[in-house]
């Protein structure tokens, strides 16, 4: 269906005008949305990050078994063998005790040099490297493999990826109940609204009907009324984040040192968030609108 | 233009308005309807621009049978029909020259045709010089006059009018009257509900009077027929 561009214009200026026609119920749904999208734009910042943050550590997130130095060659090879038939294991790697010295010379940069000393009397044990197929079972996997023999010692990064997954997990459900609630308070609010303007407008509408106004066209400026007020609803939010997010970036974390805390880039994720609340804010106005336009604008 | 058979209507309420009304009016006729209150006048001529549908019966406009029409059909019906009320309807914040142009605009005419269509029915009912008024500055027949050129500004080929001059003194009456002259005088249908002895019994044409939801009389250039 194509429309003139003159009656696109006039859907715009009667949108605008029902806006400013409501005072006190137009700041109040305008305000409920803003609340909203301010959680929303939080929630999403700190799931998005926690996740981010997650999927470093979990690339990092190996189980190393040590094995037993009485362990003879079979042993070892057999314990490899029943640790690779583990459903939830994606990839066990052997790693002699010559490799382990190797890294562990490599990985001390300048100091490793005198370790090179141990090569001809190496105290290390040979280790197999193991990775879960889903992060999250790393506990399960290592937990399992220690109760194995000829095991000297299980480690992995037991503390930081069960908070981490905790964490993220409660923050998850916290967050998207708050907000679905909000979500249909928002909604509420700018369908009561919309639903003030009818009535306001009912004469009016009458005569359009009158003189066969189509439907569509009845229609339209109040589709166009909630999406403003949600989209006005959104200005705040995503200054808020761009401006926040950009002080927490470049001025705050800049100087915290702590391993896996590392947050996304300003540019583009500030942005791209910024997007997406300004699609939920015009989604909650043209949702509210059309609930109010379907009950109470019989046409 | 317009046949109805048989046309019964009854109310949700369990009123019922109409009790068998077979009529044909055909184009370019003046018609009025006449009888006591409660008659059926307003559901009459509430079913022509398909503000109702009939319970049982047939009403077609222009060959186009109204219980049959799809309901996002019927702004394309009611463009062909002007309508004109009693109390006016017209939109308190709007001046002359919008309050027409506003019947013209919400059917996507074009900003150019609008312009020249409105000062066209200014010149008809004779309200060019007010065109910047509001309603408010308005005496009672000027507005009656502006919805009469907001009705017939999209040239359609029937215009109603349930009880024009029912708010205006018999002087104004008359100067409305004279513009629904006009109007019939180019070819378009005009039905015209009123309790107007005066104007009935002057002007000598089509009546037809409704009583208890069925036609009484139909006479070809008739009388009021009532005492007041």
């Amino acid at each position: 269906m194509a429309m003139k561009i003159s009656t696109l214009k006039r859907h715009f200026r009667e949108g605008i005008k029902n806006i400013f026609r409501n005072g006190w119920m137009t700041v109040a749904s305008i305000g409920s949305v803003t609340v909203t999208l301010l959680l929303v734009a939080a929630f999403l910042t700190i799931i998005l990050n926690l996740n981010h943050m997650a999927q470093n550590v979990e690339d990092d997130v190996i189980v190393k078994v040590l094995i037993d130095v009485t362990a003879d060659d079979n042993e070892v090879k057999e314990l490899g063998e029943s640790i690779k038939q583990l459903d939830k294991v994606d990839s066990v790697v052997f790693s002699s005790k010559d490799d382990e010295l190797e890294n562990l010379v490599d990985s001390m940069g300048e100091e490793g040099q005198s370790w090179e000393l141990f090569e001809q009397d190496n105290p290390l044990n040979h280790a197999y490297i193991i990775k879960a197929k889903e992060p999250a079972d790393t506990v399960e996997i290592a937990e399992n493999i220690r109760t194995y023999d000829h095991i000297h010692k299980v480690t992995y990064g037991k503390e930081v990826v069960n908070q981490l997954f905790e964490f993220n997990e409660n923050a998850r459900i916290v967050g998207i109940v708050l907000i679905i609630g909000l979500v249909f308070t928002a909604i509420f609010l700018i369908s009561n609204t919309i639903k003030l303007t009818i009535m306001a407008r009912s004469t009016e509408i009458g005569i359009m009907k009158l003189v066969g106004a189509t439907n569509g066209f009845i229609r339209w400026p109040f589709f166009i009324e909630g999406m403003l007020l949600g989209i006005i609803g959104s200005i705040l939010p995503i200054a808020f984040l761009l401006i926040g997010y950009y002080y927490l970036v470049e001025k705050i974390v800049i100087n915290v040192q702590i391993p896996f805390f590392e947050l996304l880039p300003f540019y583009p994720f500030a942005w791209q968030i910024s997007l997406v609340i300004f699609a939920i804010g015009a989604l909650i106005g043209i949702w509210g609108s059309v609930m109010s336009v379907r009950k109470f604008l019989r046409v | 233009m317009i046949v109805m058979k048989d046309v019964h209507k009854k109310y949700p309420n369990g009123v019922t308005a109409l009790n068998g009304i077979t009529v044909n009016i055909d184009k370019g006729e003046f018609v009025y309807v006449v009888g006591p209150s409660g008659a059926g006048k307003s559901t009459f001529i509430k079913l022509i621009y398909r503000e109702e549908k009939p319970t049982t019966g047939i009403v077609k406009i222009n060959n186009i049978n109204t219980s049959e029409l799809k309901e996002k059909n019927v702004p394309y019906l009611r463009r062909k029909i002007g309508v004109v009320f009693q109390d006016f309807k017209l939109l308190p914040k709007l001046s002359v020259y919008e309050n027409i142009a506003f019947a013209l605009e919400v059917i996507e005419e074009s900003p150019r045709n609008i312009r020249k269509r409105v000062m066209e029915v200014l010149d008809l009912v004779d309200l060019k010089n007010k065109a910047r008024f509001l309603p408010s500055e308005l005496s009672g027949g000027e507005q009656q006059r502006v919805s009469i050129a907001r009705a017939i500004v999209n040239k359609p080929e029937i215009v109603i009018a349930d009880e024009p001059t029912g708010n205006l003194d018999p002087e104004t009456s008359w100067e409305i009257m004279r513009v629904f002259e006009e109007i019939s005088e180019r070819g378009t249908t005009m039905i015209m509900a009123t309790h107007s002895k005066e104007i009935v019994n002057k002007m000598k044409k089509r009546v037809i009077a409704i009583e208890d939801g069925i036609i009484v009389r139909d006479e070809s250039r008739g009388d009021y027929g009532y005492e007041n």
